[in-house]
């Protein structure tokens, strides 16, 4: 029986994080080494310089909520299954492309209606606030979830900042579009957009994510900077931002405007609402077993206690 | 070509398409099907369905070519057959891994002996099942392949073609473009808007399909010309 012979996924399978990293490194530094030589050469500035900055440790302090009760997704599997479309639209593409993706330098603009628009550099928004850990149930759209410790702060902090007008309802993100860096393939309207009503954005569950198990963020989970929505479909949570921008009317996303009858602007994970072409009620928990278990999904991915009352008297199945 | 030489060659086909299986059993003993192997089995599954009908469907196209060609058609029913074989396996994982069933815990139970945890497992899957097949077209479509499929495997055998009749046999068989068109509407309505991953399969699609009149009309009128140079 073959299925019954299977070896479990064993932590010690994970390539060490140094190996990983100093392999890349090595990839990578040689990589830059021949460039600048090549470059130097030619006397010429150099025109592409590798992401030579792999990822590193995160000082951290432990987050505001307990974290969740199930175990933990091996890191190696949440770096090698993902959804970046900008790097291709196979799951492993991410992970097989982003090394292009160059993180530094790399700025954020805040504009939009608000008091204190400015460009941040990205060490800086770094340095902003303490860094927490927070261990989130992460659920995909395609009906698999992972559990990841993911490593920010309150996006609040962020907005605080930017202190926006009072007629600014919802924020926009806007990520990366770069065709130097990323595939973006046809069939979509660069830049990838996504977006929140000021009030979800403002909750503090609402992660500006920089990192996760304890490092840096990898280049294909949205490097340098991401935010982490939990209780909406991992698609609302915007990668490798370059804008937040501050607005009266729900701004357009991506996702609501390749599909509107498929992924609408609040995509709040809803068991009882079902993706036209699968059922939303159950989730693959993806974690050390090699065959996933199938488990119920849970209103607001278990987060309704506390997010809940922000959509006291809406019709969940109409703004789905 | 002699019949021994296909004889052997036909055993080579054999081999060779068994690879991909034996690539599936590696990935799965080394523990490389990735992150989520429910779906990775579910689109190599898939892929492999797709590729060996369009192999067993570029078979009439490639033969017409010439006429020193024509013992190629001794391999189109075992290519048929393997894009069955994949087809099944693919509609297995639907039903053992992709609704939900635990299959490693039915495993488990099995060896126990403890027949009702299966049972009761089956149960609560079940009605996720019927509801795709209700309600969701890629599956509707996935399924109607699947039964044209299975209907071409069990009157594949010679002497089901004699018993049946050359003509209605034929008939039957040309379902087969059915099937393929259907399996890839069944890939396109899978995949979310924008993604243009089936792309591949459909242009090899569109091309093994309009290969048949385009020949067709080439011989047409290679034919009329002999016809006029004879006269």
């Amino acid at each position: 029986m073959l299925i019954g012979k299977a070896p479990e996924f064993k932590s010690s399978d994970i390539t060490p994080r140094e190996k990983f990293l100093n392999r890349r490194n090595l990839i990578f530094g040689g990589l830059a080494a021949a460039g600048v030589a090549y470059e130097w050469h030619k006397k010429m500035p150099p025109l592409y310089t590798p992401a030579v900055e792999a990822s590193s440790k995160l000082v951290t302090v432990p987050g505001k909520f307990p974290p969740v009760s199930d175990a933990v997704t091996p890191a190696g599997k949440a770096t090698s299954y993902n959804n970046f479309y900008e790097f291709g639209t196979d799951k492993g593409d991410p992970k097989a492309n982003a090394g292009k993706l160059r993180v530094r330098p790399w700025t954020i603009k805040i504009e939009g209606l608000c008091n204190n628009p400015k460009t941040v550099d990205i060490d800086s928004l770094l340095k902003f606030k303490p860094l927490e850990d927070r261990t989130y149930r992460f659920r995909c759209v395609e009906a698999w979830s992972m559990i990841i410790p993911w490593v920010g702060y309150p996006l609040a902090e962020l907005i605080k900042f930017a202190d926006p007008k009072p007629q600014a309802k919802f924020v926009e993100f806007t990520s990366l579009a770069d065709r130097s860096q990323m595939e973006l393939p046809g069939g979509f309207d660069w830049p990838y957009k996504e977006g929140l009503r000021m009030d979800e954005a403002m909750h503090p569950l609402a992660l500006l994510t920089f990192g996760s198990y304890g490092q840096t963020l990898e280049n294909q989970q949205g490097a340098p900077v991401r935010v982490i929505v939990p209780w909406k479909y991992g698609f609302k949570s915007a990668k490798s931002i370059v804008k937040i921008r501050f607005t009266d009317k729900q701004p357009e996303t991506t996702w609501n405007d390749m599909a509107s009858n498929e992924y609408g602007f609040y995509s709040n994970v809803n068991p009882t609402h079902n993706h036209p072409r699968w059922s939303q009620a159950h989730e693959r928990r993806i974690d050390t077993s090699v065959f996933p278990k199938t488990i119920a999904t849970l209103p607001f991915n278990g987060y309704g206690n506390e997010v809940a009352s922000l959509y006291n008297g809406m019709d969940l199945n109409r703004y789905f | 070509m002699s019949n021994r030489t296909i004889r052997i060659l036909k055993v080579l086909v054999f081999l060779a398409a068994l690879v991909p299986v034996a690539g599936i059993i590696w990935q799965f003993q080394t523990n490389n099907l990735g992150a989520d192997p429910v779906n990775t089995l579910t689109h190599e599954t898939g892929d492999w369905t797709v590729y060996m009908l369009l192999a067993s469907l570029a078979v009439t196209p490639l033969r017409r070519l010439s006429p020193t060609l024509a013992w190629l058609i001794r391999f189109r029913r075992m290519l048929g057959l393997w894009a069955f074989f994949w087809a099944t396996l693919h509609l297995l994982t639907y039903v053992l891994l992709f609704s939900g069933f635990d299959l490693p815990g039915a495993f488990t139970a099995l060896r126990a002996g403890d027949l009702h945890t299966i049972v009761a497992d089956w149960k609560a899957v079940w009605p996720t099942m019927v509801e795709d097949i209700q309600k969701r077209r890629f599956i509707q479509v996935g399924m109607l392949a699947y039964v044209i499929l299975l209907s071409l495997a069990v009157t594949s055998p010679q002497w089901v073609l004699r018993k049946m009749g050359g003509k209605s046999w034929q008939t039957l068989h040309r379902t087969v473009y059915g099937a393929a068109v259907l399996g890839i509407v069944h890939y396109w309505w899978l995949v979310k808007a924008g993604n243009r991953a089936p792309m591949k399969d459909t242009v090899v699609l569109a091309v093994m399909l309009l290969a048949r009149p385009a020949t067709k009309w080439l011989q047409e009128r290679l034919a009329t010309r002999r016809k006029l140079a004879a006269a």
